[in-house]
């Protein structure tokens, strides 16, 4: 980690966004991970992806449970809202978040060892529930914090450090993710952001749950030869199958694409995802195409990226929930808790 | 693009952007660092083996390193360099026994015309190394135009004789009140070599209606300055005119204030942006109520009974264009401003009268020498010309500059050696890395505002001539102002092929210097940086192709603050701070022996 803060001089030509702010401000405070970590990388697109799509820092709310990933908030968007919550257990805290005030922009950040096996089982229910929110897995294999050892996405067969062998199969976050009804799933890698950025982007205008599964290199437990979430084994078996642009909503769709290679999703405010197939076999809209290009490549051995699959037709768990179209903290306090007279009524119901 | 070569010494040295601006390439960062330890010695004698004359230029040093400093592109503000300079040299203590001791002579005699920084500067290189060395002087005190021309307001006349003094005690001969009327005479002395350094000391002339019978009431402004210092004038009128808006003009004006005059009014042709004078040379006349008209062009001398009482101007209009050149002027009409004196502060000239025209030495059709720009020789073998006198005005810091590379050129020529083969800059790189994330030098960003000098009070400082206006940087300013400076000359330094592309410099860097693209010829990478890059004059530090996508690393080093956070982020160490020294050859590089005691 570097001991000193965060200068404070800045590129006197920066560009700034709709909002008059330059991407300087949509930063936190100086990493304490490991020099060279995928999720400093991480920490970095998602800066830019909130800078470029104009949101207010403090209409973010970011969220973790433990672990290197779930350190990162505090290195992004200083001015948000922010939890760092219980090992395993911030899907609930973020659904509790969201119940209270669905007009935030919801920021999840876990790992594989967070998200696959400790908090196995929120993190299928909050896919289940489709709740509105970014849930980012920065997935390196191994358990950083606990000195490297192999997490629940650690390919069978790779390599820990000290030559160990994994021989348990890897949890696939992102197959699962679409078994369990997700309706936006994404894979990409930290180390390249040309293609991370607008992930993130069409990401955080998803109307739902949106999982971002992306491969981050561990420097110091698992960049080794034998692991195959190195910086050289990610950059050497890197499929990208689909390419995502993302055209904000008063903005003309101005890059020409060939026929029939491109394909357009519309999301709730007007946005687009432009998808433009690598892979010619693949169909991110259609769940079942999804699937079985997914585990066509894994078997190839190919780390398979882009938008892997969306369904913007979903309802989202307010809209399954039939909630107040208006955020619980900003209705009147005698609507939102309405008095001993009207618990009396409720609870007359149940004797 | 063809990766960078940091193997030539210019590359890294352009970094250094006040070194590089500097004529005599003063080790700025390096001084300035030995001040926030306190070592103002070592500070001191840093500079001297530069700029020979640390205590003078810290005060009125023309000061090119301070608009080149990038400090100034970050923020607004550069770093005050120069008046750190001068926190050295009231702060030191005393440097007699690191001076050094003057050797047997080695039989070679060089005569020096002119008792100004020039000549100075060239007899502080070669007596160490044995020269015997005489200095004619035409007055009777040393400084040139140094102490006639630059107010004792500004330079105490002790600051001069102790640097002068310095010198002078290397075993110089110094013969004052003899000045060279022939230099055919000189030439048949017995020299082995002579340097000019007379300076430029005849003031342009403005030949207008009136000049002649207003003679008692216009000055030429270093004349006058002259017979100021010189104490032969004592006062000016009340209302006086300076004419011209250079360095010359505001000291012109400043001085005639101490002289007695109540209204001061500096005359310029042109608007604002085409002054001559340094914007804080302007500042400080400003403070004492001086008025600057513009758009004022000299017309005429207004005489009534014989007397001047006036000057008639022009008021002029300009055309600008986009680059800020004029492209039209015109006049709008006409304006009498009445006066007691008019001072003429348009520019000087060198002037040698005394140089014969069989000399041997060829003259351009300005009557300017014809100087060799590199070894400072004329076209007579064995006669060298610096300071002013050599390509016209300048400052004291070009003339050091002339100096020490006449010294090598005079120390080769009696050498028998050719004079135009000379060593070339050279560097030296070392890693500043004291362990994990430690460096040893002061990396994190301080975002202070430059200090402000103090002055003495207006009521005060009018009482006398010779009261310092600047009060100079206390040792707790001086503190605040050195952690200003972003260490230039820490070079970020990148090994391409220990790069794992993880972006974690770029991610990191609080100015956004970094970009891992395609390669690309220098005008196409530019378009796709980080952060817009539109400063041509600095450059692009390109790797070679990078070992896991043949992409490359691209530094573009406008706005570098050398925070180390690139070096601290990368798990390769890919990029290293390393400390650039350059080496600037003087006389004693090309003798192979150090004859300055280097305590730096």
């Amino acid at each position: 980690m570097s001991f000193m803060t965060r200068p404070t001089a800045r590129h006197p030509k920066l560009p700034v966004n709709e909002l008059g702010l330059t991407v300087r401000d949509y930063e936190g405070g100086m990493s304490t991970l490991c020099a060279g970590c995928g999720h400093d990388s991480i920490t970095a697109a998602i800066v830019q992806s909130a800078f470029e799509l104009s949101i207010p820092t403090h209409r973010f709310a970011k969220l973790s449970g433990i672990g290197c990933s779930s350190k990162t908030p505090a290195y992004f968007l200083r001015d948000s809202h922010g939890f760092n919550s219980t090992h395993g257990r911030m899907p609930s805290v973020a659904t509790g978040a969201n119940s209270a005030n669905r007009d935030l922009t919801y920021i999840g950040v876990s790992g594989d060892g967070d998200s696959l096996s400790i908090g196995m089982g929120q993190f299928a229910h909050a896919i289940r529930r489709n709740l509105n929110m970014v849930y980012i897995i920065e997935n390196n294999g191994v358990y950083g914090l606990t000195k490297g050892q192999f997490s629940a996405a650690a390919d069978k067969g790779s390599k820990a450090k000290k030559g160990e062998v994994n021989l348990q199969p890897a949890i696939d976050p992102c197959q699962t993710a679409i078994t369990l009804g997700a309706s936006f799933v994404a894979r990409s890698f930290s180390g390249d952001k040309d293609q991370l950025v607008p992930l993130l982007k069409a990401a955080m205008k998803h109307q739902g749950f949106s999982l971002v599964d992306i491969i981050s290199p561990c420097v110091t437990f698992n960049d080794h030869v034998g692991s195959t979430k190195s910086y050289e084994y990610t950059r050497a078996h890197f499929s990208p199958a689909i390419a995502t642009d993302f055209v904000p909503p008063a903005e003309e769709i101005k890059a020409k694409y060939n026929e029939g290679e491109a394909m357009q999703v519309e999301l709730h405010d007007g946005s687009h995802i432009v998808l433009r197939k690598i892979d010619k076999d693949f169909n991110p809209t259609d769940r079942i195409s999804a699937m079985s290009n997914l585990q066509k490549n894994n078997a190839a051995g190919e780390i398979t990226t882009g938008l892997l699959y969306v369904d913007e037709s979903q309802a989202e768990m307010h809209e399954l929930n039939n909630t107040s179209s208006t955020p619980l903290v900003d209705l009147p306090y005698d609507k939102v808790c309405p008095g001993n007279d009207m618990l009396q009524k409720i609870q007359a119901r149940y004797r | 693009m063809r990766p960078t070569d940091t193997s030539n010494p210019k590359y890294f040295h352009k970094v250094v952007d006040c070194q590089y601006a500097c004529p005599a390439h003063t080790d700025v960062p390096g001084y300035i660092r030995h001040i926030a330890q306190g070592e103002f010695t070592e500070a001191y004698m840093l500079n001297r083996k530069s700029n020979v004359f640390p205590g003078i230029l810290g005060r009125v040093c023309d000061r090119p390193c301070e608009p080149a400093c990038r400090r100034g592109r970050v923020e607004d503000k550069p770093v005050a360099i120069c008046r750190l300079k001068r926190v050295a040299a009231d702060n030191r203590d005393d440097v007699k026994h690191l001076l050094p001791v003057p050797p047997p002579s080695n039989g070679k005699k060089v005569a020096l015309v002119g008792a100004g920084c020039a000549s100075l500067a060239v007899a502080n290189d070669l007596a160490p190394l044995g020269y015997q060395c005489t200095i004619f002087e035409k007055f009777d005190v040393t400084g040139g135009l140094m102490r006639s021309n630059i107010p004792s307001f500004r330079l105490p006349p002790e600051v001069l004789d102790d640097e002068i003094g310095m010198i002078l005690d290397l075993g110089v001969e110094l013969k004052t009140n003899h000045p060279i009327e022939s230099m055919n005479a000189l030439l048949e002395q017995d020299f082995d070599a002579v340097f000019v350094g007379t300076g430029a000391p005849r003031g342009k002339e403005l030949n207008l209606p009136g000049r002649q019978e207003a003679d008692a009431n216009i000055h030429i402004g270093i004349d006058w300055l002259e017979s100021v210092a010189f104490k032969h004038t004592e006062s000016i009128g009340k209302n006086v005119l300076i004419i011209g808006v250079g360095n010359t003009a505001m000291d012109c004006c400043r001085t005639s204030l101490r002289m007695g005059a109540d209204s001061v009014k500096v005359m310029a042709r042109k608007p604002r942006e085409f002054f001559k004078a340094s914007v804080w040379e302007l500042e400080d006349a400003e403070e004492e109520n001086v008025d600057i008209i513009v758009n004022h062009s000299p017309k005429e001398f207004v005489i009534e009974s014989g007397k001047l009482v006036g000057m008639a101007f022009e008021l002029m209009e300009y055309d600008i264009d986009d680059n800020g050149r004029i492209t039209d002027q015109r006049t709008t009409g006409e304006v009498i401003i009445p006066c007691d004196d008019v001072i003429l502060a348009i520019g000087q000239d060198n002037a040698f009268p005394w140089i014969e025209k069989d000399a041997g030495i060829e003259f351009d059709k300005w009557e300017v020498p014809v100087v060799d720009e590199a070894t400072f020789q004329s076209t007579r073998q064995g006669v060298f010309f610096g300071g002013d006198a050599a390509f016209g005005p300048k400052n004291i810091i070009w003339a050091v500059e002339h100096g020490h590379q006449a010294a090598v050129s005079i120390h080769k020529y009696c050498q028998g050696e050719d004079v135009a083969d000379r060593l070339p800059d050279g560097q030296t790189l070392a890693s500043t890395k004291m362990g994990i994330h430690e460096w040893s030098y002061s990396n994190s960003f301080d975002s202070n505002e430059r200090t402000i000098m103090p002055h003495v009070s207006l009521k005060e400082r009018f009482k006398k001539l010779d009261i310092e206006v600047e009060l100079g940087f206390s040792a707790e300013l001086a503190a605040e102002e050195v952690e200003r400076c972003l260490n230039c000359d820490i070079q970020t330094v990148f090994t391409a092929n220990l790069c794992i592309e993880c972006d974690a410099c770029i991610d990191v860097c609080p100015v956004d210097c970094l970009t891992i693209t395609h390669d690309g010829e220098d005008e196409d990478l530019r378009t796709r940086l980080s952060a817009p890059s539109e400063n041509n004059e600095q450059a692009l530090y390109v790797s070679g192709a990078l070992p896991s996508t043949g992409k490359v690393m691209v530094k573009d080093e406008d706005v570098c603050i050398h925070c180390s956070l690139c070096a601290e982020r990368c798990p390769t160490a890919a990029w290293d701070m390393q400390k650039f020294t350059l080496h600037h050859p003087h006389a004693k590089d090309e003798a192979g022996q150090p004859a300055v005691k280097d305590v730096a």
